[in-house]
């Protein structure tokens, strides 16, 4: 029951610019331009440099990075939608190149921007959608029926989709890759762009769908919601896997868990000698001369310690913020960067 | 090879087609059919041209509307589908190889080809009014050039499709399309280019002229090409158009 999925060595390097349109809307690769004597500038970006993962079947797994990080052409490649420049991709047990139309079969996916068929209505969307996959016309009519309940789209489901709301249009987006039951279902960045409301609903969706023992991999740069909906996560940036696990993990990897971001008036280095002897904290960053990051096993409790500290250094603290265990720390512990940035 | 998926993908194209029934036609029809009434009928009528014209003409107009009808039912919608919206992305995801998506593209922009052909001829023979001697002599060599002329449409209407931006889509009507209707011998046969000797040899390279040239031959008693060269050169034009079509196609579906 359920069917894993297997990623050897990718790798994808575009030669052309990727069709920002179709996946991604903020594309922000490292460009690399190859500056040998002879060789005319050539546009190439890496993509994905070597990845090799491993999801299991049954699991919610994602894909957790910022913008450009390689998450929609690891998508990509696994939906048969991007050729690999090397390396393989298994769906089961059927290498995604070599095996497509089977592939293809065990999949639903769900793009980062609804790519609706805008010549048909809902209702129109779902029936053909159903029967490209070989379904009878009784139990496609059936199925599109229940899904647009179950979406909430039935008062409008013979409207013509170009006529929707942006929500409108995503819902719609993933009943369509439900409308085939496919055994593994691929969202890409699944709530941008969604209301609070709407986006608890897709939770839900994506939760009782996995109930059913199918395989979800999503992608997305909302911590929370790669901690409350995955039971696991690789975290992307720059095409390299940085870390894998389960959220509770690797987040207990951060460490010490707390982060405090300080900002004194300066930052000599006895000072940032003397922040590591406190009690708890495991380990300090100074990145300028002006803050400070200290990761330690508490928060709140250090202040006045790191206040008495940065007295007897002669500095002065300005401004302290202070963040529990999160997978937000862990992306700024392995990059320096936010996930923001 | 999933039939039942190319059955359902090309449902999908014709219940659009179906769905868009009246503006398709008139965007093909209407051009065609103003032509020939002012050519056909306006300067026949007022002694500029002989009543013999309408015998050229109508064949012409039949092959324009039949390339244009093929080239705009599967390049315009190929345009926008690979553009911004990405449309076409669930019919790549369909299970089938995605080779066979651009076939049934092909099979359908064939099959409104061939219907816009065929309306044509009745309409253009009640534009004309009388002096159309319509004979259809060689129904088989017929249905064979309205069948190489529609898939040339449609395939051309693929390569096209695929390599044309949306913001060159008037250029493409200016540059390819134009050139091709008034040198493709659609209101003139070949044999009147004598006077410009390079100019007739140079059309040659227009699929249109071999399309124009031999259904004046089935339909008419006017002089035209022969048969065999007509068949064997929009044969062989047909095959590069479709590995040309193909590949730009899987250029535009896969990144």
């Amino acid at each position: 029951m359920g069917i894993g999925i297997r990623i050897e060595n990718l790798r994808k390097v575009y030669h052309t610019p990727p069709p920002s349109a179709a996946r991604g809307a903020g594309f922000s690769f490292v460009t690399q331009r190859s500056a040998g004597p002879k060789e005319k500038k050539k546009f190439e970006v890496v993509a994905l440099d070597d990845i090799s993962l491993e999801m299991r079947p049954g699991e919610v797994f994602g894909l957790l990075g910022p913008n450009g990080a390689g998450k929609s052409t690891t998508i990509g490649v696994l939906t048969t939608r991007t050729a690999p420049t090397s390396g393989r991709a298994f769906i089961g047990d059927h290498d995604v190149w070599q095996e497509q139309v089977r592939a293809k079969l065990l999949i639903g996916v769900v793009p980062q921007r609804p790519n609706l068929d805008f010549a048909l209505t809902a209702r129109e969307i779902l029936l053909f959608h159903g029967a490209y996959f070989g379904q009878s016309a009784r139990e496609r009519t059936r199925r599109a029926g229940e899904l647009l309940e179950k979406f909430k789209l039935t008062e409008r489901a013979d409207h013509m989709c170009r006529t929707f709301s942006g929500g409108m249009m995503q819902r719609l987006s993933i009943a369509r890759a439900m409308m085939h039951d496919p055994e593994v279902l691929f969202l890409d960045e699944p709530s941008a762009g969604l209301d609070p409301q709407t986006r608890l609903l897709l939770w839900e969706i994506i939760r009782d769908y996995n109930r059913l023992g199918k395989t979800i991999v999503l992608t997305t740069h909302y911590m929370d919601e790669a901690d409350s909906l995955c039971d696991r996560l690789a975290i992307i940036d720059h095409g390299k896997i940085i870390a894998q696990g389960a959220p509770r993990e690797l987040k207990a990897s951060i460490p010490g868990g707390y982060l405090l971001r300080l900002r004194f008036d300066r930052v000599p280095e006895e000072l940032i000698a003397e922040l590591k002897k406190l009690p708890g904290v495991t380990e300090v960053r100074s990145a300028d001369h002006i803050a400070a990051d200290v990761y330690a096993d508490r928060g709140g409790p250090l202040i006045a310690s790191i206040v008495n500290t940065a007295q007897a250094a002669g500095s002065e603290l300005h401004d302290v913020h202070i963040s529990e265990p999160s997978l937000e720390n862990l992306f700024l512990h392995h990059t320096g960067r936010s996930l923001r940035d | 090879m999933n039939w039942k998926t190319f059955y359902a993908l090309l449902s999908r194209d014709g219940h659009v087609a179906r769905r868009n029934l009246l503006p398709m036609l008139v965007q093909n029809l209407l051009q065609p059919l103003l032509l020939t009434f002012v050519f056909g009928r306006v300067l026949t009528a007022g002694g500029m041209m002989q009543g013999a014209y309408k015998n050229v003409l109508l064949p012409g107009v039949m092959a324009i509307s039949m390339v244009l009808a093929g080239v705009q039912a599967v390049a315009m919608p190929l345009i926008t589908e690979f553009q911004f919206t990405r449309e076409i992305e669930d019919r790549l995801l369909a299970p089938m190889e995605i080779g066979w998506l651009a076939v049934e593209k092909i099979v359908a922009g064939m099959i409104q080809a061939l219907v816009s052909g065929l309306v044509v001829i009745p309409a253009a023979w009640l534009t004309l009014g009388s002096g159309v001697n319509l004979d259809f002599h060689q129904p088989l060599k017929f249905a064979a050039v309205c069948l190489l002329v529609a898939f040339f449409s449609a395939a051309g209407g693929l390569a096209l499709g695929c390599s044309v931006g949306q913001t060159q889509i008037g250029l493409m009507f200016s540059l390819v399309l134009a050139p091709m209707m008034m040198f493709g011998c659609a209101y003139y046969p070949w044999s009147f280019l004598h006077n410009f000797p390079v100019l007739q040899y140079a059309v040659l390279i227009n699929p249109l002229v071999y399309a124009s040239e031999e259904l004046r031959g089935t339909l008419t008693h006017v002089d035209h090409m022969n048969t065999m060269i007509v068949i064997a050169v929009l044969s062989g034009i047909n095959l590069a158009v479709l590995v040309v079509g193909l590949k730009k196609f899987r250029g535009k579906a896969v990144s």
